[in-house]
């Protein structure tokens, strides 16, 4: 069966969501099989990983048509590390979710509200381990469809408007990227991404191409949330269940910026995106902007669902600037940070996930001495936190470091400093948190908030523990980043 | 509606015929235009055109939301485990023509299945889709 693991990668998910669907009586045993969906998904993507982890390419072929006429999947050590990703989200964040759920999603919506995750999940993977363009674009419609499904069950109304906007937009966005694949196909009569890439060089020269070019990265651009195109997110992130909350944010805009080094890095290849159209250049300052504006917005906010949202912004910025360096170095510090960001945004949505079952809500007021009362918790929010910020012997640290040097080998001494500088944007909207749930007094002293229970706070302590772990043992990352970043410059998928 | 005698009448003669269009454009599919969409849309114009002239709730009598409900799972599943089967028999996920001796057979064995699943897939969605927008929630 190992020669099958490719297809077992979507299929799980895929196969679990309708029987979920079925069990609209039994939110429990729903809750079960998800669970064990995501954990048997999570196992193929680490046996998928330590295959490809040489860089060795695996390749599938579905229906046993052969590519580039049939659809490929393939897997190398690139998109091997976006499937763990977003396998180890899952796979955590389903236990954080039994209690979770319960209490914010109606009973009778519970088995519903799994068959969509599992279909966004599985919709996500679709999106990595495919090479097919347009597979690429169905299985974004996939995710994205049970994306709006999952924000829209949110209990505050304004879900329900968040959710609408994020449609139109992300609709916007795949339609984009569709119309960029149709100019693809039309030059090139094929959609197979390794074959796109030997036979685009011959009509690279043409306005089509660089259309086809414009209208990809600007769609993949406003899936992924970069600055000025993230208006959806923050409204989305705010207003989305805790849980749908720390899976979309860990792992969504994770898969869209993985398309964007795909089509940049392999499908047009290094020539044609930095030399021929210069794409560092509006790049650059996008990423600075994108980190800057957002990280000073953050700052400003009083809902902390709302401010660490603003925060992912900025975090895509950072991750888009490694891109803009045009060097592997560069391209290294952003994989790395796919990672690191992923594994730091959940621990911090999970702890808001713990605040708001106990709280009722995560505005800056309800915090008040939430240190005292839900120590755990807290703690948890303020090491992520400091993983967030980038402090030595953190996940956080380990990707600024390598861009600071990415940034020094590529000569921009003013963007090092620029990211010294905006470290100190995150050590500011961070600390307002801690600063009101440790030192402000509560305003009506509640004496039956307690910490939270342990289904939710043990994942979150796991996951908190890990921004440490991947803090100190850092190399292990960095190494396989190298690879996967080699992958990548390295050709066909 | 009830006085409206010819529309009854004539919606009792078409709903039928409504019904064996949409399996021919089911089972036909592989050769003619036509597939699991097509048909799966039509299936269900008959029972709207139902529900229309004799009320929601004898149409939800014929076809219970809940019925749908499954209905819409089990299309998938029958698509999925399509999908399942070539792997026991030496295949890749979806490779149909190893389901029977003869490729061609296999492979219009396999179409024709995954067709139906998006058939009672796409005709369960469409209904419940109308009823929840036609009066009440699906529980």
């Amino acid at each position: 069966m190992l020669e099958h693991l490719p297809a077992l990668q979507v299929a799980i998910a895929l196969t679990v969501a309708p029987v979920v669907m079925m069990l609209g009586r039994a939110p429990r045993l729903s809750w079960a099989l998800t669970t064990l969906a995501c954990w048997a998904t999570l196992a193929v993507a680490l046996l998928l990983f330590v295959r490809v982890a040489d860089g060795t390419v695996i390749s599938y072929e579905m229906g046993g048509w052969e590519p580039p006429w049939g659809i490929e999947y393939s897997i190398d050590a690139a998109n091997a590390w976006v499937l763990v990703i977003i396998g180890l989200i899952s796979a955590i964040v389903m236990p954080f979710a039994r209690k979770s759920v319960e209490q914010e999603i109606r009973t009778s919506r519970i088995a519903l509200f799994y068959s969509a995750f599992l279909l966004a999940n599985a919709g996500l993977i679709g999106i990595t381990i495919t090479s097919d363009a347009f597979n690429i674009f169905v299985f974004f419609e996939i995710s994205a469809l049970a994306s709006y499904a999952l924000i829209a069950m949110g209990n505050d109304r304004r879900a329900i408007l968040s959710s609408y906007q994020y449609l139109i937009m992300g609709t916007v966005g795949t339609t984009f990227l569709l119309i960029g694949i149709g100019f693809l196909y039309i030059m090139t009569g094929t959609l197979n991404l390794g074959d796109l890439a030997s036979r685009l060089p011959e009509v690279s020269d043409t306005r089509t191409i660089r259309a086809a070019f414009g209208f990809i990265a600007v769609g993949i651009s406003l899936k992924l949330a970069l600055f000025p195109l993230h208006l959806w997110l923050p409204n989305a992130y705010t207003y989305a269940p805790s849980m749908v909350t720390v899976f979309l944010s860990a792992t969504a805009t994770k898969v869209a910026i993985y398309v964007l080094l795909r089509f940049v890095y392999t499908v047009f290849g290094f020539e044609f995106s930095f030399v021929d159209l210069a794409m560092a250049w509006l790049l650059m300052p996008l990423a600075v902007l994108g980190i800057l504006v957002p990280s000073l917005v953050a700052v400003f906010q009083t809902n902390v669902k709302r401010l660490l949202a603003y925060s992912s912004v900025a975090q895509v910025g950072y991750m888009i600037l490694g891109i803009s360096f045009a060097s592997a170095l560069g391209l290294m510090a952003s994989i790395l940070h796919l990672f690191n960001h992923a594994i730091t945004k959940a621990a911090l949505f999970m702890a808001l996930g713990c605040l708001v079952y106990r709280l009722g809500g995560v505005s800056l007021s309800q915090l008040a001495g939430a240190g005292q009362r839900m120590p755990w918790t807290m703690g948890a929010f303020v090491v992520a936190g400091l993983s967030l910020i980038g402090v030595p012997l953190t996940a956080g640290f380990v990707t600024k470091w390598h861009l600071l040097l990415a940034a020094l080998e590529a000569g921009f001494w003013p963007i090092a400093a620029f990211l010294l500088g905006t470290s100190l944007l995150a050590a500011l909207y961070v600390w307002k948190v801690v600063e009101v749930a440790y030192f402000r007094e509560p305003e009506q002293p509640d004496a039956s908030i307690r910490e939270a229970p342990l289904g939710l706070l043990l994942p979150t302590l796991l996951l908190t523990a890990s921004t440490i772990v991947f803090g100190v043992f850092g190399s292990f990352t960095v190494a396989y980043a190298r690879t996967a970043a080699a992958a990548l410059i390295g050709g066909a998928p | 509606m009830s006085h409206y005698i010819v529309l009854r009448v004539v919606s009792k003669l078409m709903i039928p015929v409504i019904l064996i269009f949409a399996l021919y454009v089911q089972f036909h599919g592989e050769y003619s235009p036509g597939g699991g969409f097509q048909a799966g849309i039509v299936f269900t114009a008959a029972f709207v055109v139902y529900a229309l002239l004799f009320g929601l709730d004898a149409a939800q009598r014929a076809v219970p939301p809940v019925v749908a409900h499954v209905l819409a799972a089990v299309g998938v599943l029958i698509f999925i485990a399509f999908g399942y089967a070539p792997l026991f028999l030496g295949g890749n996920f979806l490779e149909y023509k190893v389901l029977l001796p003869n490729d061609q057979a296999g492979e219009t064995l396999g179409i024709i299945g995954i067709e139906l699943g998006v058939g009672i897939t796409v005709a369960a969605v469409a209904l419940t889709l109308f009823y929840s927008f036609a009066g009440r929630d699906v529980r």
